[in-house]
């Protein structure tokens, strides 16, 4: 195989590898946070796509203007998510692990039919961007920009909550993941602070979702697909680690483009769930986990 | 006090009650179909018993032995695979075939079981929808089961050997019957067994299970063993009823959510629940598909999800305590 | 030969020594208890011996077979029964549902077992709460479930972790009761205790342990006079007398 075959196929996959370790990154977050596993991740990917979707149809601007918008949006929507199905769950007395994964689970499929009820089931394509169909040329690789600029904004984003951890927030996100029973003890509002982490996990996976448009179609179905991605990245990753959700990210993206090479492309999944059944064989919390 | 308290103990008239309640509906269910002519109606029977049967076959491992699988589909998919193949490809009548998809499905239940046992919880869950999703890309890649084209069934003659009957349909009403009722009583027998006790144990407290020698991995596989049997056994008769199978009918995630939501719906871990939220949710998303437009503009998914939603939130016991409060009754232990 | 033998057994937990080179025997149909203050070891070496945790170095036998690191469900089969410190029912089912999951290790069928409950739990006491929901009963009714359920599984050796703390004086002589009839149906029973007036009377040997050692093995006469016991419970209620 040429070398710049080779090259191709490594740089693709680390590009939309970027974006799977976005993803996996919010899930990560929501878990570490308060042991919630979020099966709407997905379709919440889903809504943001659509929501620029959407917003680009009405005004004609670039998805790169509407990302603040659409990741202010997501925020709010995690929020209101917590608050209304969360913090309901949480306070179950009896079978909590069954009422929390039925929770999210059942949210995934209201989202993904009302947007199969509001949207139809065509795909739909953002298509005239200020970067759509460029490509860049280096050293005979062929690099849609607009994968180049989702691999760069998740990589921002990846700075970004590098960022915020160190802020005081970020801190009392740490706190309360690290023991949520005793920041009551020391001033923290819990109750605050899962509200705002589950608003800052749909933020990151709105992030994702907004640069994925811009070269991925929108279609009810594609949250169910990236949330699986999600799930198999964030359990090789390790709950709770950004690190591992970024590493194992690079590496899911990488394996399924190499997949797509040796094997058919519509068997591309099937080496990162080999990956995903192998590693949860022999290391169960997963490359970096800590929990 | 001797056996003979025993006879008499709560738990045993609970339970005779329950065979009673059990024989009246089916004999109900029997006499049911006769006046009815109305060829919809009739399939809508049909699909309700055949889900109930399904959900109660999830309901085993699901409910009782708490393992939340959301990738049921894959051993409804292989049972319909192995039966159909063996009846297409080698003239194996289906009475057999079904068995043997059932046996199929429960080594694959085994297989998956075996390493996936040692996740908890929300690990586990995944791990059946990852796995599900393999099933379904190898099942639409695989030639010699037909790969996305699926499998037509041929009929060879109306006939009980070979349970395809196309002048009168009423056949598959006892047959799917029959498998409802036979799940039942399996989950009846295992509630009242030692493995049922190991399981609700488990559930409850997990160190003093262990300390009363209840051998947890060894209880987790029977369940899925017996599970992945029914549900196999389940995609086997759908197979032949409907006369068609493509990974996307029978290996599908939604396919996964409708075997477990009657269940969920119903009352998880309990021996009425999966029947009771079969002949809400089937009826119901009948009702709506043909009220609000055909399925697949999203609003039965809507339907599942606040169903799912508000069961869980509001009521996580299902439908079958609500029963029980009617009947004046305290929900007992599940 | 002793039914059981503690033979040197040792158990750290991240570097702090819970239980440090500890031997004992217990012969078959007493009752031995084992004290000491608080932290000194006695639920790590209770866990040891119901196959909880493994011992680093040691090893336990029963009837001479090696019983140690083959975990609590082969202990169990073996014929160890445990009750917990913390009362561990399982809450959501009745008290008849509860003696039966202890009495499934001995009588696979159901109508045995639920057979052998019903004549256990009338054994203990229960038998007007033979229905009564786990979560309903009273703290010190809990505690009787816990025996009964343990008893049900037929074991050679019953392990009592503080099955008489925090009971009032009456709860306290019923279930003084409640372990002398046990023995008397041939269990060997090792009981941990604070309550040293309700304890001593009732054993015929005690261990007591200090800082993870055995600090000394004796009757009670003995121990009660042991000024080094009297030292190591100082800043404790109770007083040699």
């Amino acid at each position: 195989m040429a070398l710049d075959t080779i090259l191709q196929v490594v740089i693709s996959g680390l590009l939309m590898g970027l974006i799977y370790a976005l993803v996996a990154a919010g899930l990560s977050l929501i878990f570490g946070l308060m042991d919630v596993v979020n099966f709407a991740h997905g379709e919440l990917m889903m809504v943001a796509m659509y929501a620029v979707f959407t917003l680009w149809q009405m005004t004609g601007l670039d998805p790169f203007i509407l990302l603040p918008v659409v990741a202010a949006l997501l925020f709010g929507l995690g929020v209101a998510i917590y608050r209304l199905l969360i913090a309901r769950a949480l306070s179950v007395r009896f079978n909590r692990g069954m009422v929390q994964i039925f929770v999210t689970f059942g949210l995934a499929i209201f989202i993904r039919g009302f947007m199969q009820f509001w949207y139809g089931g065509e795909f739909r394509s953002i298509t005239t961007t200020w970067l759509a169909n460029r490509t860049a040329n280096v050293y005979g690789v062929y690099l849609p920009l607009p994968q180049v600029a989702a691999g760069v904004v998740c990589l921002a984003a990846f700075a970004g909550l590098l960022a915020i951890s160190r802020t005081e927030f970020g801190r009392a996100l740490e706190a309360t993941r690290e023991d949520r029973e005793a920041v009551a003890l020391i001033g923290i509002d819990r109750d605050r602070i899962f509200a705002l982490g589950w608003g800052l996990g749909a933020a990151t996976v709105g992030v994702a979702g907004v640069m994925l448009a811009g070269f991925y179609y929108v279609s009810p179905n594609v949250g169910a697909n990236f949330a699986l991605i999600a799930y198999v990245t964030v359990a090789l990753g390790g709950f709770g680690s950004m690190f591992g959700a970024l590493a194992a990210g690079l590496l899911i993206g990488e394996v399924e483009a190499i997949t797509a090479q040796i094997l058919e492309p519509s068997l591309k999944q099937v080496g990162m769930f080999a990956i995903y059944l192998a590693v949860l064989m022999f290391r169960p919390r997963g490359l970096f986990g800590k929990i | 006090m001797d056996r003979t308290t025993g006879m008499n103990s709560s738990i045993t008239r609970r339970r005779r009650r329950e065979l009673v309640v059990a024989g009246v509906l089916l004999a109900i269910l029997i006499v049911l179909p006769l006046p009815i002519h109305d060829v919809y109606t009739r399939n809508l029977i049909i699909i309700t018993l055949l889900f109930a049967g399904l959900s109660q076959g999830w309901n085993i491992l699901g409910g009782y032995c708490g393992q939340i699988s959301l990738g049921h589909s894959l051993y409804f998919g292989i049972g319909a695979y192995v039966s159909t193949m063996m009846f297409v490809g080698g003239h194996i009548p289906p009475p057999v075939g079904m068995v043997a998809g059932g046996i199929v499905a429960a080594a694959a239940a085994l297989l998956v079981g075996w390493p996936v046992f040692r996740l908890s919880g929300h690990y586990y869950a995944i791990a059946t929808v990852v796995v599900q999703e393999i099933g379904y890309l190898l099942a639409l890649n695989w030639d010699f089961i037909g790969g996305a084209s699926g499998i037509y069934v041929p009929f060879r003659g109306e006939s009980w050997l070979n349970l395809q009957f196309r002048i009168d349909k009423l056949p598959y009403h006892y047959l799917v019957l029959g498998f409802a009722a036979v799940t039942w009583l399996v989950a009846w027998w295992l509630e009242g067994s030692r493995i049922g006790f190991s399981w609700r144990a488990v559930k409850d407290d997990v160190v003093a299970a262990r300390s009363l020698g209840v051998r947890i991995f060894h209880s987790k596989m029977v369940a899925t063993a017996v599970s992945g049997f029914f549900t196999g056994v389940g995609g086997a008769i759908f197979g032949l009823y409907v006369g068609y199978i493509d990974p996307d009918s029978i290996l599908s995630g939604q396919l996964a959510i409708l075997i477990a939501l009657p269940a969920v719906l119903g009352g998880v871990g309990t021996l009425w629940g999966p029947f009771i939220g079969a002949a809400v949710l089937i009826p119901l998303r009948e009702l709506s598909s043909s009220y609000l437009g055909s399925s697949g503009n999203g609003v039965d998914l809507m339907l599942y999800g606040a169903l799912i939603m508000g069961v869980a939130l509001l009521r996580p016991q299902g439908l079958v305590s609500l029963v029980n409060l009617v009947r004046g009754r305290a929900h007992g232990a599940a | 030969m002793a039914l059981l033998e503690v033979r040197n057994v040792s158990k750290s937990f991240g570097g702090v020594a819970a239980n440090v080179e500890i031997s004992f025997d217990v012969t078959e149909g007493e009752i031995l208890g084992l004290l000491g203050p608080n932290g000194a070891g006695k639920t790590s070496l209770f866990n040891s011996i119901s196959g909880e945790v493994t011992p680093d170095v040691g090893e336990i036998l029963l009837s001479g077979r090696r019983i140690s690191g083959l975990g609590p469900v082969a202990c169990a089969g073996a014929g160890i029964a445990r009750t917990f410190q913390v009362v561990r029912s399982f809450e959501s089912m009745t008290v008849l549902e509860n003696v039966m999951v202890g009495a499934f290790a001995r009588h696979p069928a159901a109508a045995d077992a639920m057979a052998k409950a019903f004549e256990t739990i009338a054994f203990c006491g229960l038998a007007a709460k033979v229905d009564a929901p786990a979560h309903a009963l009273s703290p010190a009714e809990k505690r009787r479930l816990e025996v009964a359920r343990a008893l049900a599984t037929e074991p050679r050796v019953l392990l009592l972790d503080e099955m008489l703390t925090g009971l009032t004086p009456t709860e306290a002589q019923g279930g003084v009761q409640l372990v002398r009839d046990v023995q008397s149906r041939g269990v060997t029973i090792i009981m941990v205790e604070h309550v040293m007036e309700v304890v001593l009377p009732l054993v015929s040997r005690a261990v007591v342990l200090n800082l993870g050692r055995v600090l000394t093995i004796g009757t009670p006469a003995e121990i009660v006079k042991n000024p080094d016991v009297i030292r190591a419970y100082l800043g404790d209620r109770y007083a040699a007398d």
